[in-house]
């Protein structure tokens, strides 16, 4: 067995408790350990990446119980990209949490920070249904951690609103994983998808309904419409560099809906027809409209960036649902790019919110306006989908997949218009944040950055202190992979491509894992049974003679 | 026995579902409890009811066994129900003792403390 496979969530795993034991007082210690375990989980992720490139798939057995008897970790294509975008997006959020100090608003952010990273890893790698659901846990009980990071009453009562609505999604996620342990009888994935294809025809009431919860549980962290409701008011308060993170959490609610609708119901098991693929396309389509919407109507700059998010959500959720390898292989990439825009977007969010407060509206001018106004563009026109950036290039392959749909016209329809709503809501936004405000009289008593000055930030026109650099490297660093994502859409579609082949062929996956089901346990023993039956029967006499 | 072990469930359920739509986080937090209980014992049921057997399977007797799986499940399930409990009620506190107002949404319009929610 390769333990590369497990490394990267035993890293955090063991360093997110050394930080809280050992390091608790020591911020600038814990930044090293939080930053430098990060880097190297980018290392171990792009090892992962490279050795899944090929198409192998393969399988850890977690105490070398073999599946489906015990917890297995599998790498395939797939799960390598997103391990190396969460790790990816994870350097960058942590190094612009360091940068403008949010970790230090509040206790314990880097240990959480890694236990989150360790739950959305291990949900992208796990291979079984009741392991995934405790990654969901793990992830969500460090996002309830950092969701509130900072205090303050708005966020405290968002905090609620987040916490109560994943607790019933988890409830559900049991819910839905009895029903089908309770049909199948297991819930290691491929042996999931190998029983439930062999399921009699007129049996499958029940596991429609297990299949149902289970898209219901995915579609609230994906916030699909009408499950979106916890994410503006969440997104919105949580702080930046959390909500930058969670862009990704979207995506683990996505990546289940593809793992589990290809492999386990996937769109030729039979006892499932006609189920996931009649629901999910007009609900992410009405996503995509409400999110749109959303954008246009917002009032604050926490709340634009969350219904982005959600618009850029149900652009991914319209692409999965097409369910034909073509579309999935443009959600991939439209993953990877709506993830890193997303984050960008949020993280420019709150250099403008650091600035000047939340609200969309005309203020005086503020430090570094210009950089900022450049990066919230470059973010607008990714997230809008606006050429010559990636997102252009995801909405297109999407479209182009869609052709042969019997709802293409719709999903043509609904995605156009609302990129057009969106590339008007984001520049109603910047023009009243970065344009108006130069009309405005300029007005000293302005609360400027509370940022302590720490590393000297020249050169570009910073007409205040100068502010700490690690903010700008950060979110650069995310629109440069937008704009790497963009140059090698090539190689990067090739990749897509043959992930997307994989998943509409599971037979490798299942094979790989299931291999050693026949692996020999010791054979009974004659003797032994023997021995056994004696010891039965004296027993048996004993009890008796005690009994008389 | 299955008819008693189905209707708790359904009842908790029910119960748990009125409780989670209150206004105030006290009662959602008591829905959310409730909830999960239901959801253990229907854990429990889904490896089929059987009492008075070992969860242990007999290689050389064909005798009764209870699944062991959906038990080990069921203790997963309560560990990890019980801790998001506890974070749930410090975060309400939280909120509550921030915001002075232990409502659920976050609309500022809604009635103060003391009415009836």
């Amino acid at each position: 067995m390769n333990h590369l496979l497990i490394a990267p969530i035993v890293l955090p795993a063991l360093v997110a408790p050394f930080i809280i034991m050992a390091l608790r007082y020591h911020i600038d210690l814990q930044r090293i350990f939080s930053l430098a375990s990060n880097v190297l989980l980018v290392a171990i992720a792009m090892a992962l990446a490279v050795q899944a490139a090929d198409g192998t798939v393969q399988v850890y057995e977690l105490g070398d119980w073999q599946a489906p008897f015990g917890i297995v970790l599998v790498l395939d294509r797939l799960s390598a990209m997103m391990v190396l975008l969460t790790t990816v997006l994870a350097l960058a959020v942590n190094l612009y949490a360091v940068g403008s100090k949010w970790d230090e608003r509040g206790a314990n952010f880097h240990p959480l920070f890694l236990f989150q990273m360790m739950g959305i890893i291990g949900a992208f790698l796990t291979g079984d249904a009741f392991n995934l659901f405790v990654f969901f846990e793990v992830l969500l009980i460090a996002s309830y951690g950092l969701m509130i990071h900072g205090g303050g009453a708005r966020r405290f009562q968002a905090g609620v609103q987040y916490v109560v609505f994943n607790l019933l999604g988890s409830t559900l996620f049991l819910f839905a994983l009895g029903t089908i342990y309770g049909v199948t009888g297991t819930l290691n994935l491929a042996d999931l998808a190998v029983r439930v294809a062999e399921l009699p025809a007129e049996d499958t009431a029940l596991i429609r309904v297990g299949a149902i919860m289970l898209l219901l549980v995915f579609a609230i962290k994906a916030s699909l419409l009408p499950l979106h409701f916890w994410l503006p008011a969440s997104y919105a308060n949580a702080p930046a560099p959390v909500a930058a993170l969670f862009a990704i959490m979207t995506k683990v609610g996505a990546y289940s809906i593809l793992r589990i609708y290809t492999l386990v119901f996937g769109p030729d098991v039979a006892v499932v027809e006609g189920l996931v693929d009649s629901w999910l396309l007009p609900a992410a389509l009405l996503t995509v409209a409400i999110g749109a919407i959303g954008v246009l109507g917002s009032k604050e700059i926490g709340r634009l960036m969350s219904f982005g998010a959600i618009t850029s959500v149900g652009t991914l959720l319209t692409a999965i649902a097409l369910f034909t390898p073509e579309a999935t292989a443009a959600a991939l990439y439209y993953t990877v790019h709506s993830t890193l825009a997303a984050a960008a977007l949020f993280l420019v969010a709150d250099m403008v919110r650091q600035r000047q407060g939340d609200d969309i509206a005309p203020k005086p001018v503020m430090a570094q306006s210009g950089l900022i106004s450049v990066l919230f563009f470059i973010a607008a026109i990714a997230t809008a989908g606006m050429p010559p950036l990636s997102g252009f290039l995801g909405k297109l392959l999407i479209l182009d997949a869609a052709r042969d749909n019997t709802l293409a016209v719709w999903v043509w329809a609904v995605i156009l218009t609302s990129s057009l709503i969106t590339i008007m809501g984001f520049a109603r936004a910047g023009t009243m944040i970065f344009w108006k405000s130069h009309g405005l009289p300029r007005d000293d008593s302005m609360a400027e950055p509370e940022i302590e000055v720490e590393h000297r930030h020249g050169g570009d026109g910073a007409r205040t202190a100068p502010t700490p650099a690690l903010p700008f490297v950060a979110t650069f660093g995310l629109l440069a992979g937008l704009v790497a994502l963009t140059l090698f859409a090539g190689p990067m579609m090739r990749y897509t491509s043959a992930t997307a082949n994989d998943l509409f062929a599971p037979q490798a996956y299942i094979e790989t894992v299931l291999a050693n089901r026949d692996r020999p346990v010791s054979d009974p023993d004659p003797d032994e049974a023997a021995d056994y039956n004696a010891g039965q029967d004296s027993a048996s006499e004993a009890a008796a003679e005690e009994s008389n | 026995m299955e008819f008693l072990v189905a209707s708790a469930v359904g009842l908790l359920t029910a119960a748990g579902i009125y409780l989670v739509l209150r206004r105030r986080t006290f009662p959602v937090i008591l829905g959310t409890s409730l909830l999960s209980y239901a959801v253990n014992v229907f854990l429990f049921a889904s490896g089929r009811l059987a009492s008075n057997a070992p969860p242990i399977l007999n290689k050389y007797a064909d005798v009764a066994y209870s699944d062991p799986l959906p038990q080990a499940l069921v203790l997963t399930a309560i560990v990890i129900s019980f801790g998001m409990t506890a974070v749930v009620v410090m975060v309400a506190l939280g909120a509550y003792l921030s915001a002075r107002n232990d409502n659920i949404n976050m609309d500022d319009t809604a009635p103060a403390q003391g009415e009836d929610a």
